[in-house]
């Protein structure tokens, strides 16, 4: 475990968790022993090859699915469904087709504060989460009538839109292309600081891990996978990509993930 | 804001324009021709072989005689001379009367049996054997039932209708929300929506193109079943004209009501289905 973790109590906390899913062939296990304990407001990425089980630790996280051993704690309840205070942006955007971003965003919103807030409140509270991600100008358009990086704002607006505890992203840029896959990045940089929430987000992009998170969490190659190291960020906030550049710590953190992925789990057994 | 919408535009001289449009003209007309041209030949290759087998088979009417009976029957369409001589209007009217009542009662029922058949794999269960085994039973065998319980040929025929008509709604309802997909369900799971917000904001929309597929077959059945129902139960419809017809040897008058009941059940179909794209579009665009 990090430093991190011990001086500050553990917000979200991982034990011992294991998951086994049944197949045709028998049981797979994906996951066996995973350990961590996240902070309150850091911002953790899960980094490993296809297949390691990053996006299945996020489900339990997001209680999608419950683990097959072990437990997952989540402001020191215990997690056992899925529920808005863990807001989850997904892979391929889920946003529903048959209603505008505005309604997509609302539907969220209205689920979380109708109970407490008034109607105008709940509208003003939908366009500022849709302003947030630079969508004032589409409020009213359809997912198909928008790029697929507008898509992903609009998903990450409706989980930002929550008030979330917990912002959990499964590979929310993968299948954007580079530069607005940059531009998202810098964006969620920015709402992160200003908001403080506290992130999980799966990747398989390097850079994206160095430039967002405070620690990175890698994931040794399945099946039973694990943690295998985990690597604090020390880069000082906020981060410019461009300064970043042509820091050499930068491109020594970028280097240690890339000798884990590419030298310690190259083999799928050699695990740390 | 990286990603805006580029509204593309086609600078073009007028003189590509114009020959643009001059080709475009043509390519339409040979559309026209291509979707015109086959139907007609067919349909006349159809009216030819009719006209040979009525110069063999007398008994069955010319094509011209049928034409010119279905002039005289289509002039006064709304005439009333007692309840077992009305015009072939009102004999449509009563049928789709009929029809629009039974589907309608088997649209109110089959369409939440159906929502709730698609959401809950217990309830899913629990109607699988008794759909499985009454589904494939003709709707005709059900008219004796009819009659017994309603003491009366009109609910009879309606209930036919109605039974008829329920199960390609239930189906396709279940089907297409079972289909709707996880991503959907997920969203509604991580928001932690009411199973009524599930349902107007979800299921009912994701639904929503298999639900008019399954009106579409079960109008579709309903229309076919409506005039053998009423061959046996009498009153006013065109199954009744045809039987009547029949007994008075009146061949001319069956052959038009052959046409009839096809042409009613094309406008049926062709409605629905630009219902259908008319609600798929509003759903994607609008």
């Amino acid at each position: 475990m990090s430093e991190h973790s011990t001086h500050t109590p553990a917000y979200v906390e991982i034990g011992q968790v294991g998951m086994s899913f049944k197949t045709k062939k028998g049981t797979f296990e994906a996951l066996r022993d995973v350990n961590l304990k996240i902070s309150k407001g850091e911002f953790i990425t899960l980094i490993g090859h296809s297949g390691c089980g990053k996006s299945t630790l996020l489900n339990l996280i997001a209680g999608l699915t419950l683990p097959s051993n072990g437990h997952v704690i989540c402001n020191g309840r215990e997690v056992a469904g899925p529920g808005p205070e863990r807001a989850v942006v997904f892979q391929n955007h889920s946003l529903l087709p048959w209603l505008t971003c505005f309604e997509n965003v609302y539907l969220a919103v209205e689920r979380v504060f109708a109970a407490t807030e008034s109607k105008d409140q709940l509208k003003a509270r939908t366009t500022a989460a849709l302003q947030m991600v630079g969508l004032s100008h589409a409020l009213h358009k359809y997912p198909n009538e928008i790029s697929g990086g507008m898509k992903q704002r609009v998903g990450i607006a409706r989980a930002l839109s929550m008030e979330p505890q917990v912002l959990l992203l499964d590979e929310p840029f993968g299948a954007l292309d580079a530069l607005t896959r940059a531009h998202l990045q810098d964006e969620l940089l920015t709402i992160v600081e200003k908001t403080k929430a506290t992130v999980v987000m799966v990747t398989h992009d390097v850079d994206e891990a160095v430039l967002l998170s405070d620690r990175i969490v890698m994931m040794t190659n399945g099946p039973a996978a694990t943690i295998g190291e985990v690597l604090t960020v020390d880069l000082a906030h906020p981060r410019d990509r461009m300064v970043l550049a042509n820091d050499p710590h930068y491109h020594k953190l970028r280097a240690s993930v890339l000798d884990f992925l590419y030298h310690k789990q190259k083999h799928p057994v050699s695990a740390a | 804001m990286s990603t805006e919408v580029l509204v593309s535009e086609k600078p073009a001289d007028d003189t590509r324009k114009t020959a643009k449009k001059s080709v475009a003209i043509g390519q339409m007309a040979a559309s026209v021709a291509r979707s015109v041209i086959p139907p007609f030949m067919g349909l006349a290759l159809f009216v030819l072989g009719w006209a040979i087998l009525s110069h063999f088979r007398t008994e069955l009417p010319s094509p011209l005689a049928t034409w010119q009976a279905a002039l005289v029957l289509f002039a006064d369409p709304f005439y009333q001379n007692g309840p077992n001589d009305m015009g072939i209007g009102w004999n449509i009217l009563y049928s789709l009367g009929r029809v629009g009542m039974g589907f309608g009662m088997a649209a109110a029922l089959g369409i939440p049996l159906g929502f709730i058949i698609g959401r809950f794999a217990f309830v899913r269960d629990m109607f699988a054997p008794i759909i499985s085994i009454l589904r494939p039973v003709s709707p005709l065998a059900w008219l004796p039932i009819g009659l017994l319980v309603f003491k009366a040929a009109q609910p009879a025929s309606i209930w036919v209708i109605f039974i008829s008509a329920i199960w390609p709604i239930i189906l396709n309802t279940a089907a297409g929300v079972s289909q709707v997909p996880q991503d959907y369900m997920n969203v509604a799971r991580v928001l932690r929506l009411s199973e009524w917000k599930i349902f107007t904001k979800i299921l009912l929309p994701a639904t929503l193109p298999y639900l008019l597929t399954g009106i579409r077959l079960s109008i579709g059945v309903a229309w076919l079943v409506i005039v053998a129902a009423e061959m046996l139960t009498g009153g006013i419809g065109l199954g009744f004209w045809v039987w009547d017809e029949w007994n008075n040897l009146n061949v001319a008058h069956i052959i038009i009501a052959i046409f009839v009941v096809g042409l009613v059940g094309l406008l049926l179909e062709q409605g629905l289905i630009l219902l259908t794209k008319m609600v798929s579009r509003g759903e994607t665009t609008s």
